[in-house]
Parts: structure tokens; C-alpha cells; sequence
């Protein structure tokens, strides 16, 4: 439409008709939503729609969506990706505001008991103890402790993980140095500094500035340091000895043997650098071995060695994280909701993605059974065992070495701990840049912790 | 020697511009690269190129958000010039000196960070019903460009000849009149330019369409950053995005240029 | 935009206590307020109405964890602001990116401006090539730089300054403002060659020849004619640039994550809304942003810029 046109018409005519034309267009472009949609477990139609972050496991979970819609005609999943970021953004200002865009939503570990209590999410427990086949018994009671509120489950885990240590065998061999089971992170950074040369890192570290970024690692290095972020009253130790030398050794290690550009570094970063063998070791999420050994896609695949996450004063160390599926309280088709939940997290899905896709490709760490089926022990030989034995031997209860007044491991299960976290990491990162000292990052982040820790009071 | 400093010159000229040009000229060529190929350093050039990443990246349901980015673009770029043309004549018909005042309460809004206001909006929406709704995010990007588009249009109708619209006014012309047949023709390359910045910068916003849509009034920007793949090697993949979502608006921008530049310089070329 | 004189120098010849004048002028004045009216009530409606929300938030103890404890807070939100110690260096910081994007872009665009006025062969797929920038969506690009460009391994930049010898930089650890900036020039350059380009093209070319035919040499020519006659196109794209750069944040959300002091005001109300979640303490940020971008704005708007200060219709 030109201007021309338009104004002899008159203005607000054209713009009237101008929106209602289009918008009649787009309505039909694109579906409408799903806002015709009543009931869910009638006769009509429903269409759920799934927020959910841009993880590998949750592409797999969107190609094979086709599976479920087709064993439920009634029902069709439309999924919304996002980067962990924006997911957070997004589906927080949804929920807490009642909003109901979304009928299932992708949460992690930690905002889970905190939007259960809040009365946000759905009570899972009573759909899925009716169906005896789904086997709530089966899912990891490590994972699900941290989703439960009052023994009910109100999220089901897609896939958990802890961290582990991993390590290119050719790097390793052609320096003559052999990897102990469960290294200690003085013999690590020994490691790095022989495997540094100008074009390969020792070691691959998160340093991208945010809470599940770079302290992902971090709070677990501080935890087996002796460190951790509150004591029992909730007074911070973000400044205190064990914290300083933590996050001293990790800038350290970093500076002498870690990859250029830490601050850009998360796990896809990692993921690629490592691919290409330009990092020795990587300290990350086990579910990082199920990429790696992937042959149709991973340059390294069978050349990659996985041991216990590096310790110091605790006899384990390594994070608990899963990311889970869960039904907002507002959702307008819940039965529908939890019939989709339950398909994507049972263990015929396992199977359906293990034949489809590859058995490297099954969502680890949610179900102990999947450790049991003969082909994925083939096809994983190589980090399932570890995966398993990590995850159980993970305590969320006590990670460190002194008694913690939250469930958690590199999170702490207060609403301001995510901003806390972030902006401790905003500090650090400059720390690992040279810009301040570990000391005065440090001291300024024990004012941050401590203002959240007082509100616990 | 004359002719070697002008070699010269123009072989500088077109150095800077495909300096300035490479990362879009790379990033159309690695999306037509295979992922390995896309990820190998030193950089390859002799490869094979095909569309196959463009195929994958409509198969991950991009029409949809296309669709979305369309509409809203088009429609607030539409409201945008209905408000703003006028506003723009009568503020330049006006011989007040209040118009500095109106015109810069305008532009003011334009400083308002969208971040600030933005959980206001998201609860104002809510209330009346219309998140996830793309109608909405259109009138919120017409909101967004009009304090440009008035202060663009003043400049332009300032530079019309007074003695052509009183000429008219002698002929009896009403104001419609006046300003369809009059006026527009003289603007129209000013008009063009202000269309196409709304375009620009309602097609190119992310944050807004982030947090106030869901699934079905999605836009792209958006969804671009899912295709930065956990598992690696997402150079290509991503590349094909990028270079879908960006295309409408650069076939616009090339398309319009000549009224572009025209369009800025209005007042002088009369 | 360039010559907002020529209405002055018309409506001139009217002046006078001549009564059709006066009956013109009242008519003018009228039909102006309806013109004027629907886009100031949709701006209103559309600005300001959440403006008044934020206001209102502002002043609300209101944590979207804790739902159960909003309560009225008073002033305590924006004593918070300014005590909390993050205000001020995300302002510095805004002001720094905005200012060095809107000086480098200037800079560029004149430089790329002066290139592209000059006839030689393909000089409009130049032009063509050199708007593109601009036109790329932030998101995009940003993704692209992090990914494609600037990455230390596989990254072309560090590539490129490889083959000439340079070590390759850490661009987002060790120089994440110079990170921002670049990329903010890169793509503004093209629109502040637009609008200079305009200006150069609108020069009145017998006036130049005839200066060249005096004797004057090409540098005094563009030093006493072109610089002058450039003014106001240089005026009117740092203010158009400024408002658009101001509000930053694609790239420092996909790139730098607001450190090393790349904590812009944008990215620092986004942090408080939703990392924060604390809905009160972001409005009340958002109100103080507002207030002092607009003073500063007004400031500068008054001072710098001869198009608000005596551009006006008379």
C-alpha cells in the first residue's frame, strides 16, 4: 500500500484496515496459536507449546516429537528454543506473573523447589504414580531429592549430569603422562602446564561471566578447596581463606595453561576447542562425553579418556544438574501437559531415540535403568560407568568439607542467588583478565553474597 | 600521473570496502560451506558449496517466524508513516515556537530504555490480553521508530516551498488536497528513507520480541540464537540463519538506496 | 534537514500586519494541533502509560521469587540505586561506548563518505556493499563476530593479523570495551556515510569548480566550503546515531556478558529485571535512567546542536 493511497482514504481508516488485513494474513500464517484450544483431554485438538533452552537433548526431543503426535493425534507439540539466557528471561517473567504462555517449560535443578513452593508448577507425583509403567522409583534419587518439595515431585528430569575430567589419550601419551582415576587438581594443573604448547591448551575452563557458567566449575573447586558460599547461619565466605584460594588456583591455572579468551568460554566453546584437539584436558558436564564419543559427529570420538572430577580435600568433587521438564500451574491443558512429559522422560523414549538416533544420544542421568540396557553399555562404555558411579557418589546435601544450609552444589537455593552468582563471576572474570586482583574481586563479592545472605536471616 | 593517483585512490577505496563488506561476504560463504569445512583453520576456499544448510534451516520451521517479522515490520512501518506524516506537516506549518518543545518530548521518547520499561509492558499486556500477540508488537515498534519518522519528515516538509501549498490554498485546495497532491510528491524519497528505517529497526528487534512473545507472534531475532548447537560445529548452520533473517531487510536497503541517500539529503537537491 | 533556513527566509516576505496573514496563521495553527494529535496521544499511549507503571513499580519491595512480600517501599528502591554502587559505572560505561561508537562512526563515515563521492569504477556496488552493515540485524551480527570473526581459533580476524604477524588477541578477556565499539562502528559507519554522503552530493558543484578555477587548492576548498556545508549533516546523524547507540545491548549480551566495564545501562536494567528478578529495584533504575538520559540529552540537544538552539521555524 502506498502513501498515496492511503491517505485518500483518510489515516485512520487505512491504518485500521491496513492492521486487519495483515493481521487476518498472519493469523493464518501461522496458526494462531493455540488460544481455540479448551479441555485437552477431550475430543478436540490441543497444541502444547514447550519452552525449552537449545541443548542437543532437546533437538533429539523435538525430531522425534513426530513419534508421540502420532501415537497421540489429538495433541501437537510445538517447541520454543532458546539460549539458557533467554530461556530463563522468558519463562521466569511467565510464570511468576501467571502469564500461561507455556504448558511445559524446561526448568533447572535450581529453580525447581523454589517454584514448587511458590505454587507455580504442578504437582507431577499423582499423574505419574498412576501409570505403573512409567517406574518413578527408576528416575536418579540424587536428581530428584532436588525436585521434590515435600516428597511430590513437581518436575521430571530430561537428563541430569555431573561433571567429570576429561582428557585427549593421544595428547597425554605423546607427553609420556598417565591420568590417574580420581586426580587431584595439584596433579592437573601439573598436567596442564606440560601439555600448554603455543597452539593447545593444558586445559579448557569456563570463564564466561555468569552463575551457571563460570561458577558452575568454580563453586565446585571452591567446595572441594574447603570453601563454600554460606555457612550454617548464612553468613557469606565469598572472602574467606578456602574461597581465595579456590578462585586464586583456577585464575592461576587459567593464566598458565588454560585456553586464550577464557572470558568467552562456556561449554559449547569448550565443546569445539576440544573437538578440534586444541585442549588437553577439559573439566566440564559429563553429558559433554556423550557429544564427544559421538563418531558421526566428533573428530575425537575413541581418543578421549574420562576420570572422577579433580579433588583436594573432599574424596569427590563434580556438580549435580539436571534439566527437567514441568507443567506451570497455568497451563490450560495439563492433562495433555503431563501426558507429553511423561513420554518424553519414560524409558520407551530412551529406546525410541537409541534405535532412531544413536544409543551415544539417550539422555543420560535421568534414569538409573538407562545405565542397564546392553546397548547403550556398548555404545558407552567409555563414560557411562563413570557417569553412574559420579552421580551416586555426589552429595547435594554436604558438597564440601562443613555443613551447608541449602540442597545444592555449585547453586545455592535462595531467589538472589542467580544474581549474586553473576555478578561474583562479573568480578572474577575481571580477575582473569588482569583488570583487579582475586582479592578485591573477591571482598567486593562478600558485600554482594552477604546483603542476599541477610534476607535468609 | 593523474590517472595513476586515481587508480590509486579507487583500488584504496574498494580496499576499505570489502574490508568493511567481509564479515557479511563470509558469512554468505560459510553457510554454504559443510560444517567441517566451515570450521577448519586455516580458512578453506576451495570446497564444495551447496544450499543444503538453507534446507535445514527452513526445515527447523522458520516460515513462521519469517511470517511474524513480515507483519509486524510491515504494519508498524505502515502506522509509523500514517501518524507520523501528518504530525510532521503540521509541526512544520506551525510557526510556533512550541514545536520545539513537541518536537522534543519525541524524541525524548526514543531515550526511554526499553530494559526499564519493559516488565511494566510485559504486565500491561498481560492484563489486557495481548502477549504473544504480533499486532501488539507492531504498534510497540511504531511507538519505537515514530520520535525518527517525525523528526526525518519535519526536516523534509520544512524544505517544501511555501509558495507552492499557499498556491493552492488560492486554488481552494483543502488540506488533504494539499498535502496528497502538493506536498507528498515533493517528500516522496524522504518518505521512502523513513519507511525504510522503521523497516529496518522493527525487522532487527530483539528484545521486546524476546520477552513479550512466546510461539505464535515469535520473530526472528529471537530464534536466531538457537541455532548455536551444543553439540558444535554450528558455523554453517548458523551462517544460513543469519543470512535468511537478514536478507529482506538488505534486498530492501540495496533496492532503496538511491531514495536513501536522496532522502537524507532532501532540502539541497529542491 | 540540511536547509530548515529556506522556510524562514519565505515566511519572511508575509511578515507584516497584513490580515489574510493573520487569518492563515490561526487556521495554520489549528489544522497543525490535529496533525500533531494522533502521533503525540499514540506516543503518549504508548511511552509514557508504562513509563507511569515503571514509576509506580518503582516504588513497590517487589522480588518476583517473593511473591508474597510486595509491599509499598517508598524511597528505599532508589536509595538503593545510588548506594548499591552500580549506577555510576554504567553510566561512565554507556557514555564511553556511546561516544566512542558515535565519534569513530562519524569519522569513518566521513572518511568512507569522501571515497565513495568521487566517480570511479563501481561506484554504486560500492555504495551498495558499503550500506550493508547497517542493515544486518545486531543479533546477527553479534553472533557471527563471536563465532566467525572474533573467535581465537578459528576466528578470521586473528587469522587475518596472524598471516601479517601479530599474535592473536583475546579479544572479549583482554579488550571487551574495544570489542563493543568495534563492532557498534562497524555497523553505524554506513549510516553515518549515508547522511554525510547526502551532504557532500548536495553541494552546489559550480561553487566548487569555481573556487578550484580560483586557484584554491582541493584541501582549502574542502576546509572553507565542504567542512561548513557538512555541519549540519554531521549534526543530524550524531544525534540520530546517539539515540540509537544508547540503548545498546545485543552484543554485550551475546558477547561480553557485561564485564570488564561493558555494563551498559541497558544491559545493567536487563540484569536487575531478570537476573535480579527484583521488579521494584529495576523501575526504580529504570526512573533514575530516564531522568538522567534525559537531562543529559537535553544538555546536549541545547548546546551542541544548532537545529534546536536557532533551527527553528520563526
Amino acid at each position: 500500500m502506498t502513501t498515496r493511497t492511503m491517505w485518500r482514504f483518510g489515516v485512520p481508516a487505512a491504518v485500521t484496515a491496513g492492521v486487519m488485513t495483515l493481521a487476518a494474513c498472519s493469523g493464518a500464517g501461522t496458526g494462531g496459536g493455540g488460544e481455540a484450544t479448551a479441555g485437552g483431554d477431550g475430543g478436540e485438538s490441543v497444541e502444547l507449546t514447550l519452552a525449552t533452552v537449545n541443548n542437543p537433548q532437546m533437538k533429539d526431543m523435538e525430531e522425534l516429537k513426530s513419534t508421540f503426535e502420532s501415537e497421540h493425534p489429538d495433541i501437537k507439540v510445538k517447541f520454543v528454543q532458546m539460549e539458557e539466557g533467554d530461556l530463563r528471561a522468558a519463562v521466569t517473567a511467565d510464570v511468576a506473573s501467571g502469564a500461561g504462555q507455556y504448558d511445559i517449560v524446561t526448568v533447572g535443578a535450581y529453580e525447581v523447589p523454589q517454584w514448587a513452593q511458590l505454587g507455580w508448577l504442578t504437582n507431577l507425583s499423582p499423574a505419574l504414580e498412576a501409570d505403573a509403567d512409567y517406574d518413578v522409583a527408576d528416575l536418579f534419587p540424587a536428581v530428584t531429592d532436588a525436585l521434590s518439595v515435600d516428597g511430590d515431585l513437581y518436575a521430571v528430569p530430561f537428563y541430569g549430569e555431573s561433571s567429570i575430567l576429561m582428557y585427549n589419550k593421544d595428547l597425554f601419551e605423546a607427553a609420556g603422562l598417565t591420568m590417574p582415576d580420581h586426580p587431584t587438581w595439584t596433579e592437573v594443573a601439573d598436567f596442564a602446564k606440560q601439555l600448554k604448547t603455543d597452539d593447545t591448551a593444558g586445559i579448557c575452563l569456563r570463564g564466561k561471566p555468569g552463575w551457571g557458567d563460570l561458577f558452575a566449575p568454580l563453586t565446585t573447586v571452591v567446595n572441594t578447596f574447603g570453601g563454600q558460599w554460606y555457612d550454617t547461619n548464612w553468613d557469606a565466605q565469598v572472602d574467606a581463606q578456602p574461597f581465595q584460594d579456590a578462585v586464586n588456583f583456577y585464575v592461576d591455572l587459567l593464566a598458565d595453561a588454560g585456553q586464550s579468551d577464557p572470558v568467552s568460554y562456556s561449554f559449547t566453546e569448550c565443546l569445539n576447542l576440544v573437538q578440534s584437539s586444541k585442549a588437553a584436558m577439559w573439566y566440564d558436564a559429563s553429558v559433554a562425553a556423550s557429544i564427544l564419543e559421538d563418531e558421526s559427529t566428533s573428530a575425537v570420538a575413541g581418543s578421549m579418556g574420562y576420570v572422577h572430577a579433580p579433588v583436594e580435600k573432599t574424596t569427590e568433587s563434580g556438580w549435580l544438574w539436571s534439566w527437567n521438564l514441568a507443567v506451570p500451574n497455568t497451563t490450560k491443558n495439563q492433562v495433555a501437559a503431563e501426558t507429553f512429559v511423561k513420554w518424553a522422560t519414560s524409558k520407551e523414549y530412551q529406546q525410541l531415540v537409541g534405535e532412531t538416533l544413536g544409543w551415544t544420544r539417550v539422555p543420560p542421568g535421568a534414569r538409573v535403568s538407562t545405565y542397564s540396557i546392553p546397548e547403550y553399555e556398548e555404545a558407552a562404555a567409555a563414560f557411562a560407568p563413570l557417569t553412574l558411579d559420579v552421580m551416586n557418589a555426589v552429595d547435594p546435601k554436604m558438597p564440601g568439607v562443613s555443613p551447608q544450609p541449602w540442597v545444592g552444589v555449585q547453586y545455592v537455593t535462595i531467589p538472589e542467588f542467580q544474581d549474586v552468582g553473576n555478578q561474583v563471576a562479573q568480578l572474577v572474570a575481571d580477575a582473569i583478565a588482569g583488570r583487579t586482583t582475586v582479592e578485591d574481586a573477591l571482598a567486593k563479592g562478600q558485600t554482594i553474597a552477604q546483603e542476599a545472605g541477610d534476607k535468609q536471616k | 600521473m593523474r590517472k595513476l593517483t586515481g587508480a590509486l585512490l579507487s583500488g584504496f577505496t574498494w580496499f576499505w570496502i570489502l574490508l568493511a563488506f567481509f564479515p557479511i561476504g563470509w558469512m554468505v560463504f560459510t553457510s554454504l560451506k559443510t560444517e567441517t569445512d566451515a570450521a577448519t583453520i586455516p580458512p578453506t576456499f576451495a570446497v564444495p558449496l551447496s544450499f543444503d544448510q538453507y534446507r535445514e534451516v527452513w526445515d527447523r520451521d522458520f516460515a513462521p517466524y519469517l511470517l511474524n517479522s513480515l507483519f509486524a515490520s510491515i504494519t508498524s512501518t505502515i502506522l509509523v508513516l500514517a501518524i507520523a506524516i501528518p504530525a510532521a506537516y503540521g509541526l512544520s506549518i506551525r510557526p510556533v515556537r512550541k514545536v520545539q518543545d513537541v518536537l522534543f518530548f519525541f524524541i525524548s521518547t526514543r531515550f526511554l530504555p526499553v530494559a526499564a520499561a519493559i516488565l511494566p509492558l510485559y504486565f500491561i499486556l498481560k492484563t489486557i490480553g495481548l502477549l504473544d500477540n504480533v499486532t501488539a508488537l507492531a504498534l510497540l515498534y511504531g511507538a519505537m521508530n515514530l520520535p525518527i519518522a517525525v523528526w526525518m519528515m519535519r526536516s523534509f516538509f520544512n524544505d517544501v516551498p511555501r509558495e507552492i501549498t499557499e498556491a493552492g490554498q488560492v486554488d481552494g485546495a483543502n488540506l488533504r488536497v494539499e498535502i496528497t497532491r502538493l506536498v507528498l510528491p515533493i517528500v516522496a524519497p524522504g518518505v521512502a528513507a523513513v519507511a525504510l528505517i522503521s523497516f529496518i529497526f522493527a525487522w532487527n528487534e530483539y528484545f521486546l520480541a524476546l520477552i513479550l512473545t512466546s510461539d505464535a507472534a515469535r520473530t526472528l531475532p529471537p530464534y536466531l540464537a538457537s541455532f548455536v548447537d551444543g553439540r558444535g560445529q554450528f558455523l554453517a548452520v548458523l551462517s544460513a540463519a543469519s543470512t535468511m533473517a537478514v536478507f529482506p531487510v538488505v534486498l530492501a536497503g540495496w533496492a532503496a538506496q538511491k531514495q536513501l541517500v536522496r532522502g537524507l539529503a532532501m532540502g539541497a537537491v529542491k | 534537514m540540511a536547509a530548515i533556513s529556506s522556510v524562514k527566509a519565505t515566511s519572511d516576505t508575509h511578515n507584516g500586519p497584513d490580515v489574510e496573514y493573520e487569518k492563515r496563521r490561526r487556521f495554520n495553527r489549528r489544522v497543525s494541533r490535529g496533525l500533531v494529535a494522533p502521533a503525540l496521544i499514540f506516543s503518549i499511549a504508548l511511552t509514557q502509560i508504562p513509563f507511569v507503571v515503571t514509576i509506580i513499580f518503582s516504588t513497590l519491595n517487589w522480588n518476583q521469587l517473593r511473591p508474597d512480600e510486595i509491599r509499598f517501599a517508598g524511597f528505599q528502591n532508589f536509595v538503593e540505586v545510588f548506594t548499591g554502587g552500580d549506577f555510576l559505572p554504567a553510566l561512565w560505561s554507556t557514555v564511553l561506548i556511546t561516544s566512542s561508537s558515535v565519534i569513530l562512526s562519524l569519522v569513518f563515515g566521513l572518511f568512507l563518505a569522501i571515497l565513495l563521492d568521487r566517480k570511479f569504477p563501481g561506484r554504486a556496488a560500492a555504495r551498495t556493499l558499503a550500506i550493508t552493515p547497517f542493515l544486518v540485524m545486531p543479533a546477527a551480527a553479534a553472533l557471527i563476530w563471536k563465532w566467525s570473526i572474533l573467535d581465537v581459533n578459528v576466528g578470521m580476524l586473528n587469522w587475518g593479523l596472524g598471516l601479517i604477524g601479530i599474535d592473536p588477541v583475546a579479544w572479549n578477556t583482554d579488550l571487551p570495551v574495544v570489542t563493543i565499539v568495534m563492532l557498534l562502528t562497524w555497523q553505524y559507519t554506513p549510516f553515518f556515510m549515508l547522511i554525510l554522503l547526502a551532504g557532500l552530493q548536495s553541494q552546489n558543484r559550480e561553487v566548487l569548480e569555481a573556487a578550484s578555477v580560483d586557484g584554491a587548492g582541493a584541501v582549502r576548498t574542502f576546509r572553507a566550503m565542504t567542512l561548513p556545508h557538512l555541519r549540519q549533516y554531521a549534526e543530524i546523524s550524531t544525534l540520530l546515531g546517539t539515540v540509537m547507540l544508547v540503548q545498546v545491548f545485543d552484543p554485550i549480551a551475546i558477547m561480553t556478558k557485561g564485564t570488564g566495564g561493558t555494563k551498559t545501562l541497558s544491559y545493567l536494567l536487563y540484569e536487575r529485571a531478570f537476573i535480579g528478578l527484583d521488579v521494584g529495584q529495576a523501575a526504580a533504575f529504570g526512573v533514575v535512567t530516564v531522568i538522567v538520559t534525559i537531562g543529559i540529552a537535553t544538555i546536549a540537544l541545547r548546546t551542541m546542536f544548532k537545529v534546536f538552539v536557532d533551527g527553528e521555524v520563526k
